[in-house]
């Protein structure tokens, strides 16, 4: 696929992969084998008819190709950008055990996109309104996709989402140069133009309770709030100014346009020299943001190894090729300020892997007197998040596991009957397409509920 | 300025903060809410023009829309019969979210002593809301052109060593509140007296999502002052650290005002004194 230079697009949030032209998507589908038991369907967490969809590309037939993905997923521009492809479905392609796997992530994409930018998207059929109504909070991705269910089946659906716009991570939390802000806006186009209504601005557990909107004639409930709360290291020098957390760096650089200052009015300053401590996508994220803004040098500081970074692989080379520089196996210890308390160095350890721990992966182990400083004038931390505490306060008889995540059963219910639950604040940090397969079971699960107690 | 948001008028209390947004690229700021009324549904803010965006607010006439406005946020205080009076310290603007904590607790029956205090007489207002909700009211100001000449640590002083005190409030500048802490914190040789502060770190969703308004304390724990407060026990706080954190963007909110306006007649509207 052509890509944006590395020299050019550091210095623009312009997307870096262009995408496939037509002739490239049909080439590209031709290298399909239409497997009769295909794998990649496997992999791919919502199931998409993967050959089939391909077969239509191959034969040109680019609208029933996205009329296929549709069945399985609403949101394919955005899936096919940032979807974890090569631990999904293209991992289990079998032209990949000997050759690269199809590139089925870049045709889903493809499709997609050639819809939008030919005017051809269409309002999803809904049936008649059955003027029942369902309440849905935030409206991430997980939230979307069941929003969208439910106003196909024909209820009066609500989403309440805190932020003054829609999309949750995809918005303040992706960078544009990932995944457009164009592309996520349209999507709640089309969910407004289902009828979807989207109240703005509106904190559930602050401005309504659930017990709130229950009063409201609302008879069922969907949380889609993710996994809000950024986790902090506990070392030294955390009270620095100039140590940040990957979501307010984030938030201020895609939600607030601070990457666009001073036309919009939220401010960043970042300095000479960024380090991030992490080594996901939300670290590689915040890495190549910080470039863009005018970082002259940024270092990613990962505690385990290349082979155990979490992030999307594309992004890492993407990051690679553009200067990123990395530390694998290294470990801040402190941070170091100056008098008026600014960071200006960070000091660190040498690590290297042990046996695996829980999550299967090698733990890291200090090195002693491997203790070496870097200097730098802004510390980015992105080592994960918590559960966002807000609205699970307000409903103290929602039931939570240990770290405060919402607990449910696969279908999406929760404890109480007419709550349901899915996303980031169910799993944990998760991805977009797990959010949404969340969403679309809830979405069954509460169609099947409100039926029975019609 | 009164807005007109039933909603969260309804579900407004003394504590609580709204976010508003005045434009597509405007800023997500913090302001208390000062004031409420139920019936009317409406809430009151009172702010300072500092910035960009409080500018901007100033130019709002009646009748006009704002963007976005999300709340309420922030914890509500607690609110209780005390057995002994409490003090309720109001500076600058602090004076008007001062106003909602001091009236709830008045309405539970608590005796309630209030000392606001501001730079110069012409900045100070509000005194005749704060005394229909005090048993005292105490004036001071910096340059001593109305009331007691000098900070409002100096009544305070005066009356924790002549009397008992359940709990301090104090609302004002971080400077301020650092002062309050240290005479009551059993440090200056008066009598330690819990201590309740209004923090008010830059903030940037308010949800607890971005970490920008951490504050820490003494020993080192990590709060963020949009979840966990913004009201909070002003023993635990570091202040000196919340002070420097609070400079952090200076330089570029100044160059957000000159690119807003070049002949700079926001910054001569700076110091025009703004209420209501
Ligand atoms: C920087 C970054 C990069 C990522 N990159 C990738 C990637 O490349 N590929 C991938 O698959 N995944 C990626 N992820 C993960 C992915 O974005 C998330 O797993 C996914 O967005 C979770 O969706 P969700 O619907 O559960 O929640 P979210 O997207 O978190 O949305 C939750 C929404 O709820 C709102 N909300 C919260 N509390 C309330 C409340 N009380 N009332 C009303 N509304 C509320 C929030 O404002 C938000 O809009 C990334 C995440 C980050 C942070
Ligand atoms: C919980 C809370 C409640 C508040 N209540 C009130 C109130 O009732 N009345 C009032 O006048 N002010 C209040 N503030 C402060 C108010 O939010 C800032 O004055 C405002 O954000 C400044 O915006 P600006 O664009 O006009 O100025 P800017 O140009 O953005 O900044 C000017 C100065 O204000 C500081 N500042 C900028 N953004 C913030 C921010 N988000 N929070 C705090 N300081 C900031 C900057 O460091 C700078 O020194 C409150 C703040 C918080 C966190
Ligand atoms: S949704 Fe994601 S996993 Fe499924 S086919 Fe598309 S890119 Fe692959
Ligand atoms: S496994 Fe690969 S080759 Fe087989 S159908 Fe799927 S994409 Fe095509
Ligand atoms: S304002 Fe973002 S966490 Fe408090």
């Amino acid at each position: 696929m052509e890509e944006q230079k590395p020299n050019d697009r550091i210095h623009n949030f312009k997307e870096v992969p262009l995408g496939f032209t037509e002739e490239k998507a049909i080439i590209e589908a031709n290298r399909c084998l239409q497997c009769a038991k295909p794998l990649c369907v496997e992999g791919c967490p919502v199931n998409i008819n993967i050959p089939e969809f391909i077969k239509h590309i191959k034969e040109k037939n680019f609208r029933e190709a996205i009329e296929s993905i549709k069945n399985f997923n609403i949101l394919p521009a955005i899936c096919g950008r940032v979807c974890p492809q090569e631990v999904q479905c293209e991992e289990k392609c079998v032209l990949g055990k000997r050759w690269e796997p199809v590139a089925i992530g870049a045709l889903e994409r493809f499709v997609a996109d050639w819809e939008r930018n030919n005017m051809l998207k269409s309002c999803p059929e809904c049936m008649p309104p059955n003027g029942i109504k369902v309440a849905i909070i935030g409206c991430g991705p997980a939230s979307i996709t069941c929003a969208a269910d439910l106003a196909k089946y024909g209820y009066d659906v609500t989403i309440f989402e805190a932020f003054h716009t829609g999309g949750g991570v995809l918005v303040y939390g992706i960078p544009e140069f990932r995944l457009p802000k164009a592309i996520v806006a349209d999507e709640i186009d089309t969910l407004t133009e289902m009828g979807v209504k989207i109240y703005y601005n509106a904190i559930i557990g602050k401005l309504y309770s659930i017990q709130d909107l229950r009063e409201m004639g609302f008879k069922a409930f969907f949380i889609g709030v993710g996994a809000g709360l950024p986790m902090m290291l506990r070392i030294p020098g955390l009270k620095l100014i100039g140590v940040l957390t990957a979501n307010e760096f984030l938030t201020r650089a895609n939600l607030m346009k601070a990457y666009s200052f001073p036309d919009y009015d939220t401010p960043i300053n970042i300095g000479k020299v960024v380090i991030v401590i992490g080594g996901g996508n939300v670290a590689l994220d915040s890495a190549r943001t910080a470039l863009r803004l005018g970082a002259e040098k940024v270092i990613i500081v990962y505690r385990r190894s290349e082979q155990e970074m979490p992030a999307r692989r594309e992004e890492y080379h993407h990051a690679k090729e553009e200067g990123i520089e990395f530390q694998f196996l290294t470990n801040p210890i402190r941070f170091i300020g100056d008098e008026n308390d600014n960071v200006f160095q960070m000091e660190c350890i040498r690590m290297k892997l042990g046996e695996p721990d829980e999550s299967g992966r090698r733990r890291p182990i200090p090195i002693e007197n491997s203790e070496f400083i870097i200097d730098t004038n802004t510390i980015i931390v992105a080592v994960g998040t918590n559960a966002n505490p807000v609205l699970t306060k307000s409903t103290p008889e929602l039931k939570l596991n240990k770290w405060g995540y919402i607990e449910t059963d696969e279908d999406g219910r929760t404890n109480i009957e007419d709550i349901f639950a899915g996303g980031d604040i169910v799993t944990g940090s998760a991805t977009v397409i797990s959010a949404m397969g969340a969403g679309r079971k809830a979405a069954i699960t509460i169609n099947k509920y409100l039926l029975k107690n019609k | 300025m009164d807005l007109e948001t039933p909603q969260i008028a309804k579900k407004a209390h003394a504590g609580n903060f709204i976010i508003i947004r005045i434009n597509e690229t405007g800023e997500r700021i913090p302001l208390t809410i000062a004031d409420y009324d139920r019936i009317l549904g409406t809430i009151t803010i009172v702010f300072q023009v500092v910035g960009k965006t409080t500018t901007l607010l100033s130019y709002l006439n009646e009748g006009d829309d704002i963007l976005d406005v999300a709340g309420p946020l922030g914890n509500a205080i607690h609110i209780k019969k005390y057995e002994n009076p409490v003090v309720v310290i109001g500076g600058g603007v602090g004076i008007a979210p001062a106003y909602p904590q001091a009236k709830e607790l008045k309405d539970a029956g608590n005796k309630i002593l209030t000392i606001i205090g501001a730079r110069t007489k012409n900045l100070l207002f509000w005194k005749d809301k704060m005394a229909s909700v005090s048993d005292e009211l105490i004036i001071c100001t910096d340059d001593g052109s109305e009331g007691i000449k000098g900070v409002v640590t100096e009544p305070l002083k005066k009356i924790i060593t002549e009397k008992k005190v359940s709990l301090v409030i104090a609302i004002g500048p971080l400077i301020m509140m650092k002062y309050v802490v240290l005479t009551t914190n059993g440090s200056s040789g008066l009598p330690k007296i819990d201590t309740m502060v209004s923090l008010n770190p830059i903030m940037v969703d308010g949800t607890g999502m971005c970490g920008g308004c951490r504050y820490l304390t003494n020993t080192g724990e990590v709060y963020f002052a949009c979840v966990d407060g913004p009201d909070v026990d002003g023993h635990t706080v570091d202040f000196d650290n919340l002070i420097k954190r609070s400079m952090r963007y200076k330089e570029q909110e100044m160059k957000s005002i000159e690119h807003y306006d070049h002949e700079c007649k926001a910054i001569k509207k700076l110091n025009k004194d703004k209420n209501e």
